[in-house]
C-alpha cells in the first residue's frame, strides 16, 4: 500500500483527526512517542469536532478532514462526539466511515500482560461491517408514535465483509472464524449474512468456521471468551460486542483498531468511546490509539518503529509501575507517557 | 397486578407447561417441592404442542383457556424446531396472550463460582416489536430491508412497567438503555418516551446510558447496577439478558417472567436440552427459580422466601447438586436435598 500514500522528504504524510473528549491528549502523546523514534511521518491535522449542533464551521472542517484522507489515504482518528440531541444530523463518525467507504471495522480483543482482569488468555477479533445494517439513517414516522427504522443488509456488503474477514485471518495465521447473527428473528436480513458468509466461507478451506446468534455470543463472552478467535458480524451487533470484549481485557483506553477501505485505512480505537468525562483532566490512557498508530506504522511498512514503540508501551504496561487510572493506576497522561519515552531510550 | 383468586379449598390454581426433552423431569421437581412447602397452589397441566388451524400455528384452546382463567402460568422449556417458516410456540404464546415485558434477575448463586461475584441485576425487555417485529422485505435480489418498528404505546407500556416492578422489588432506580445517537428517531421515541413516563413516578430516580456504555461497564463491573431496573427495546434486552445470564453462570441458573396485562408466564430460559432428558441429570434451578418470581407476583412472598432460601442453601453447600454445576446428584436427588432445607 506504500504507493498509494503520499510521501514528502523521505516522510509519509498522514491525517490526524484528534477528535473530542480525550482525543488532544492522547493524540498529543502519540505525538511526542512518534517524534521520539522519529517515525517518518509527517502529521497533516484536522480539529474537526461533533460537539456543536449545526454549525457552519464544522462542516467545513468535517469536509476538509474528508479531503485530506482521501489525499493521503491513511488517517488517524480519535473519536468525534454524537449528541443524542442532534435530530436529523447523522453522527461524524459514521458520517465519515461511509463517505469514505472504509467497509470494514477491526477491533483488536486481547489480554495485556500487566492488566489483571477477571478472564486470561482473551485473544480475538472482531470485525464488523462499517456501512450498512442498522446504522443505515433511515428511519421515519408513519403515523404520530408510530416510528420505522430500516435495517438495509445488501449482499455486495455482506460479501465483501467476509471476504474481508477470510483474508484477515489467512494473512494473521489465525485459524477460526465465527459469524455473529440473529438470523433465527431476521431470517431475511441476518439470513442473507449468514449465507453469504457460509459461501464465501466454502474458497478457505484451511479455516474452520461457525456461525453463533448475537444473544449467545454475549453470553459466551462473558463467560468463555478464549473460543473466540476472528468474529465477523453486521453493524450494531459489533458495536456490542466490542464493548463486551473491552470490558473483559480492560477497557476503551486499551483497545486498538482500525477502519479498511479498498484505499484507505484509517486507525482509531477499536472501542468508540469519547471520554467527554474525563476530557482535559489528564487522565485518559493513551494505549488505545497508541496501539492503533503502531497498527498503521505496520500498515505503512514501518515495522522497526511499530515493534520499537509497542515494545515501549506493553513493556511499561507490564512493569506496572506506570499505569494510568482506568486499568488501576493513579499515573497522569503525561507521566505514562513520559514512562513511555524513557522505555524508549532503554530499547 | 395479579387477578387470580383462591379457590373454595384456599388455593390458587395454576396453569403447568410442563414443557418438552427435561421439561417433565424439572416440572416434577417443581411439584415435589411445593407440595413439601405447602404452598396454596393446584397444578392445572395442559398440553401445548401445537395444532395447524386454518393453516396456521396455534396453541390448543383448552391450554388458552385455562391461563386466561387462572391468570398465570409456569413453563417449562419447548424445543423450538429448527427453520421451516415455523413461528416459534414461544413467540405464539406471547402473542396470544400480549405478554408485553420479559423481566430477567440476574443473582449470583453462592458455591457456583463465576468470574463474577454478587450480580443481581434486573433487567426488563419489550417482548412485542422493535426488530422482532417480523417485517422484512426484499428489495431487489441481494438487498433486504427488516424493519425495526417502534410505538410510543409499547414504549409507554414497557417502561410504566419497569417503573412499577421498581417499586414492587424496592429499588430505587430505573435506566433505560438505549441507541439513540445513531436511531435517532425509533430509540429517540423510546428515550423521550422513557423521560415522560419517569415524571410519573417523582420518587424513582431516572436516568438513561448509551448501549455501548451498559455493555462496556456491565462486563467491567456489573455490581454498581444492583441498585437498578435497566428498561430496553427488544433486541437489546434480548442480546444483555443472555450477557447477564452469563455473567453468573449460564442459562442453566436464570429464571424469567413474561408480563402481560392480564396474564403472566414464568418460565426457565434454557432449552429442553434433549440431549439429557429422561436421565435426571437435568438441573430444575432455574424453572424453580422462575415459580419464586411467579410466587411474588402472585403475593405469596413467604413462600418464596422459604424455597428460595433452600435452594441457595443447598447449592452453597455443594453436596447434592447436578452435574452442571459441578455434582453427580440426580435431578431428584437434588429436589430432596432442597425439600429437607425448607424451613
Ligand atoms: N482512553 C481512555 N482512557 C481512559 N478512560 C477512557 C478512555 N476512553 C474512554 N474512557 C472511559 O470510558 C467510559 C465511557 O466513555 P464514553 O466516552 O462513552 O463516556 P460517555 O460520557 O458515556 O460519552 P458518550 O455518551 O458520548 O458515549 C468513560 O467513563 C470514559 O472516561
Ligand atoms: N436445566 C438444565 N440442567 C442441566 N443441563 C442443562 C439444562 N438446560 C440446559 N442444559 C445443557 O445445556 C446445553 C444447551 O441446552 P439447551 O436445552 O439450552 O439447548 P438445546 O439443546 O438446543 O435445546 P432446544 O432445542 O430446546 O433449545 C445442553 O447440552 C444441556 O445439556
Ligand atoms: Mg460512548
Ligand atoms: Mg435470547
Amino acid at each position: 500500500p506504500l504507493d498509494k500514500t503520499t510521501t514528502f522528504g523521505g516522510k509519509t504524510t498522514v491525517t490526524l483527526i484528534p477528535g473530542d473528549g480525550i482525543g488532544a491528549e492522547v493524540s498529543e502523546s502519540v505525538k511526542e512517542v512518534f517524534k521520539a523514534v522519529n517515525a517518518p511521518i509527517q502529521w497533516e491535522q484536522v480539529d474537526v469536532s461533533g460537539m456543536e449542533i449545526g454549525d457552519k464551521h464544522m462542516e467545513d472542517l468535517f469536509r476538509e478532514s474528508i479531503a485530506s484522507v482521501k489525499r493521503n489515504k491513511v488517517a488517524l482518528k480519535g473519536i468525534l462526539h454524537t449528541p443524542v440531541e442532534r435530530s436529523g444530523h447523522q453522527s461524524f463518525n459514521v458520517a465519515l466511515r461511509q463517505e469514505l467507504d472504509i467497509f470494514a471495522s477491526l477491533t483488536s480483543i486481547k489480554n495485556l500482560p500487566g492488566i489483571e482482569t477477571r478472564h486470561k488468555n482473551v485473544d480475538f477479533c472482531i470485525i464488523r461491517e462499517n456501512t450498512e445494517g442498522e446504522y443505515s439513517g433511515l428511519e421515519h414516522q408513519s403515523v404520530n408514535g408510530v416510528v420505522e427504522s430500516l435495517k438495509i443488509i445488501t449482499r455486495e456488503k455482506s460479501e465483501r465483509i467476509a471476504k474481508f474477514a477470510f483474508a484477515f485471518a489467512l494473512a494473521n495465521n489465525r485459524k477460526k472464524i465465527t459469524c455473529i447473527h440473529k438470523a433465527n428473528i431476521m431470517k431475511l436480513a441476518d439470513g442473507l449474512f449468514r449465507n453469504t458468509f457460509k459461501k464465501m466461507a466454502e474458497n478457505y478451506p484451511t479455516l474452520e468456521c461457525n456461525d453463533m446468534i448475537v444473544d449467545n455470543a454475549s453470553m459466551q463472552c462473558v463467560s468463555k471468551p478464549q473460543q473466540f478467535d476472528v468474529m465477523v458480524m453486521p453493524n450494531l451487533y459489533g458495536g456490542i460486542l466490542s464493548n463486551i470484549g473491552a470490558g473483559l481485557v480492560g477497557g476503551p483506553g486499551v483497545v486498538p483498531g482500525c477502519n479498511m477501505g479498498n484505499e484507505i485505512a484509517l486507525f482509531e480505537p477499536g472501542c468508540r468511546h469519547v471520554g467527554l468525562d474525563i476530557k482535559g483532566k489528564d487522565q485518559a490512557n493513551p494505549t488505545a490509539l497508541l496501539l492503533s498508530a503502531v497498527m498503521m506504522l505496520r500498515h505503512l511498512g514501518h515495522h522497526a518503529h511499530a515493534d520499537l514503540i509497542e515494545r515501549a508501551v506493553l513493556g511499561v504496561i507490564a512493569e506496572g509501575k506506570t499505569r494510568t487510572r482506568d486499568v488501576g493506576g493513579d499515573a497522569t497522561t503525561q507521566q505514562f507517557t513520559r514512562a513511555i519515552l524513557d522505555k524508549v531510550e532503554q530499547l | 397486578g395479579f387477578k387470580g383468586k383462591k379457590g373454595s379449598d384456599g388455593k390458587y390454581t395454576v396453569t403447568l407447561i410442563e414443557g418438552d426433552g427435561i421439561g417433565p423431569e424439572i416440572s416434577q421437581s417443581v411439584k415435589d417441592i411445593y407440595s413439601a412447602a405447602n404452598v396454596p397452589i393446584k397444578w392445572e397441566t395442559v398440553d401445548v404442542t401445537p395444532r395447524l388451524k386454518d393453516g396456521k400455528t396455534v396453541i390448543p384452546d383448552e391450554a388458552i383457556e385455562s391461563v386466561n382463567k387462572n391468570y398465570v402460568a409456569l413453563k417449562g422449556p419447548l424445543a423450538t424446531p429448527v427453520g421451516k417458516g415455523h413461528v416459534s410456540l414461544n413467540l405464539t404464546l406471547r402473542r396470544t396472550f400480549n405478554l408485553f415485558a420479559n423481566v430477567r434477575p440476574c443473582r449470583s448463586i453462592v458455591g457456583f463460582k463465576t468470574p463474577y461475584d454478587n450480580v443481581d441485576t434486573v433487567l426488563i425487555r419489550e417482548n412485542t416489536e422493535g426488530e422482532y417485529s417480523g417485517i422484512e422485505h426484499v428489495v431487489v435480489d441481494g438487498v433486504v430491508q427488516s424493519i425495526k418498528l417502534i410505538t410510543r404505546d409499547a414504549c409507554e407500556r414497557v417502561l410504566r412497567f419497569a417503573f412499577q416492578h421498581a417499586d414492587a422489588i424496592g429499588r430505587k432506580k430505573v435506566r433505560a438503555v438505549h441507541k439513540a445517537t445513531i436511531m435517532k428517531m425509533s430509540d429517540g421515541l423510546f428515550l423521550r418516551t422513557a423521560h415522560d413516563v419517569a415524571k410519573e413516578f417523582p420518587h424513582i430516580e431516572f436516568d438513561a446510558e448509551l448501549l455501548d456504555n451498559t455493555c462496556l461497564k456491565m462486563v467491567t463491573d456489573p455490581t454498581p447496577y444492583n441498585d437498578k431496573v435497566l428498561v430496553m427495546p427488544n433486541l437489546y434486552g434480548d442480546i444483555l439478558s443472555d450477557m447477564c445470564a452469563g455473567l453468573i453462570g449460564g442459562l442453566g441458573l436464570t429464571p424469567s417472567g413474561n408480563i402481560g396485562d392480564e396474564c403472566s408466564i414464568f418460565e426457565a430460559v434454557h432449552g429442553s436440552a434433549p440431549d439429557i432428558a429422561g436421565k435426571q441429570l437435568a438441573n430444575p434451578t432455574a424453572l424453580l427459580l422462575s415459580s419464586i418470581m411467579m410466587l411474588q407476583h402472585m403475593g405469596l412472598n413467604e413462600y418464596a422466601e422459604n424455597i428460595q432460601q433452600a435452594i441457595f442453601k443447598t447449592i452453597a453447600e455443594g453436596k447434592t447438586i447436578t452435574g452442571d454445576l459441578g455434582g453427580s446428584a440426580k435431578t431428584y436427588e437434588y429436589a430432596d436435598a432442597v425439600i429437607k432445607a425448607l424451613k
